[in-house]
């Protein structure tokens, strides 16, 4: 059974917010909420499923906290993917009847709390087996990814110019959000010359650290039709898994490699079909991976097909992230998933901003990566969406 | 090249690999082998993930490596460099190399076994290997 056609994104918020000490967690989760739900013309009392990951604190606790009635509930965790994959889960779910409005939601405060999110090693469990071979040794997120890029340019020639044009992009796009944390235009000059945090990264490599949130309500067909919102159909949804393999460790290549063309096959389109892209960006080096892995080009292109301004809306052959992304824009709780999906049903309804609208953008991709590091245990979920 | 490092977070060994770091501490690195299939794997099971043979024993590694991938994390109190190293028994290990000159890192490059000690035991680490030189550095 496929989900092809058989679930709607109906309702979409982003919290504007990117700092908020003066909220709560779950109040913030509770107002992005309702935000998506109002942009659908639905209320908490329509939602029957739900879905959140480990920024939440917990999914009962949000159930009741929310006052929600559910006959379904998912809580699977896959870091920043998360949410990518819940719409993949939900329209599962719709498909199979054992919902009809699913609430995804997502939200933290890493800005507020003062998370050294990149650069000191993250220990969720002890218990976790990984901790123990990792951080004593000093990986971090930043340093794990690194490797990544490092590697990229020594087996394909990659370039840390090649890199900045990504970071260059979603500059262009943030300075029309204003939303965004960072709005200034930077060159390929100001990325190379900011400071290196952890070779080959530099800081403007990074994405932003932002606290906020953000949701979306998927829904059966029937009530999509009675909402009075533009038809995004889910045409395409998958997840992968990849880990470090005992110590096979690839550092170049993503689960994308395998999430994507899955995608693709069950939406029945292929990567040049697509309008606009949403491709998960914690760094640079994770966009560019993700490019090749999904097909735009083939690995090891990664670096020139990003040059130039080719993801640069109207400029480019693949408008990426122009709400900013997590480069400028937003990566709520360091989670980039949902404003993923969240801008690429933007630019399907034609609600982006105009300055960065793509032209006729009927059919598009949103891609997230979440967990360790592209070496070690991470996922990735691939939506493919298409206005009806 | 310095003397100064970093503050190390002290591993929390468990049941299954508890072994490993009191090897470490006495100046050996254990690897997980599996009788069953013939391969290492790191970081180690007590089920081999390659096989799913529950024929595992530690046996220890020989020491050296060579560099697959490298970072100097440049945002720390203390630089200091990660690495993937590409152990000769097969397996990649995710671990740091010291005693070098963080900006003469090569990918390739041939490193040896060393000890990082903490308050309580000793990490596993690698150095460029001594004969490194003479070697060929280029090889990768």
């Amino acid at each position: 059974m496929s989900i092809r056609g058989r679930a709607y994104v109906a309702g979409i918020y982003e919290h504007p917010t990117r700092k908020a000490p003066e909220k709560s967690l779950a109040q913030l989760h509770a107002e992005s909420a309702r935000g998506a739900l109002l942009d659908a013309g639905l209320t908490f009392a329509d939602v029957d499923g739900y879905f959140c990951a480990g920024d939440a604190p917990g999914a009962l606790q949000m159930v009741e906290y929310l006052g929600l009635k559910l006959r379904h509930l998912d809580s699977t965790e896959a870091g920043g993917a998360s949410y990518l994959l819940h719409v993949g889960h939900a329209a599962q779910a719709i498909a199979a009847g054992k919902c009809s409005v699913a609430l995804i939601t997502l939200a933290g405060r890493p800005r507020s709390e003062g998370v050294a999110t990149g650069t000191t090693p993250r220990i969720y469990n002890l218990a976790s087996p990984d901790v123990q071979f990792e951080a004593p040794f000093g990986a971090t997120v930043v340093n794990l990814y690194a490797m990544s890029a490092m590697r990229h340019m020594h087996e394909y020639g990659t370039t840390g110019e090649q890199l900045a044009w990504i970071k260059v992009a979603a500059s262009h796009h943030a300075q029309h959000n204003p939303n965004a944390m960072l709005r200034d235009v930077v060159t390929v000059e100001d990325v190379v010359g900011s400071p290196v945090i952890a070779d080959p990264l530099h800081r403007l490599d990074c994405c932003v650290i932002s606290d906020g949130g953000g949701a979306i309500v998927v829904v059966d067909p029937a009530i999509a039709r009675s909402l009075k919102r533009p038809l995004v159909k889910v045409i395409g949804a998958a997840e992968a898994v990849k880990h470090s393999w005992g110590g096979d460790v690839a550092l170049t290549w993503s689960a994308a490699a395998i999430s994507g063309p899955a995608a693709f096959a069950e939406a029945g389109v292929k990567p040049s079909d697509i309008k606009y892209a949403s491709i998960y960006d914690s760094f640079t080096i994770t966009t560019l991976i993700q490019i090749e892995d999904l097909g735009f080009c083939a690995k090891g292109e990664g670096g020139r097909f990003v040059s130039d301004g080719n993801l640069i809306s109207g400029v480019g052959r693949l408008p990426f992230n122009t709400d900013g992304g997590g480069l400028c824009n937003n990566h709520p709780a360091n989670r980039g998933g949902l404003t993923k999906a969240i801008e690429a049903v933007r630019q399907l309804r034609g609600e982006a901003h105009p300055a960065v609208q793509v032209r006729n953008c009927d059919l598009a991709i949103a891609n997230g990566i979440g967990g360790s590091a592209l070496g070690n245990r991470h996922a990735s979920a691939t939506l493919i969406l298409e206005r009806e | 090249m310095n003397g100064v490092s970093r503050e190390i977070l002290a591993p929390t060994p468990n049941p299954e690999t508890a072994a490993f770091w009191s090897a470490a501490g006495e100046g050996r690195l254990a690897l997980r082998y599996c009788r069953s299939c013939g391969r290492h794997h790191h970081y180690p099971r007590a089920i081999c993930p390659l096989c799913m043979s529950d024929a595992t024993e530690w046996r220890a590694a020989a020491g050296g490596g060579r560099i697959h991938a490298w970072s100097v994390m440049r945002r720390a109190p203390v630089p200091y460099a990660v690495a993937y190293v590409e152990l000769d028994e097969g397996p990649l290990m995710l671990t740091n190399i010291v005693n070098c000159d963080l900006d003469a890192l090569r990918i390739g490059q041939r490193v040896t076994l060393a000890f990082q000690r903490f308050e309580g035991g000793a990490l596993p680490v690698f150095e460029p290997a001594p004969e490194q030189a003479a070697e060929g550095a280029d090889r990768s």
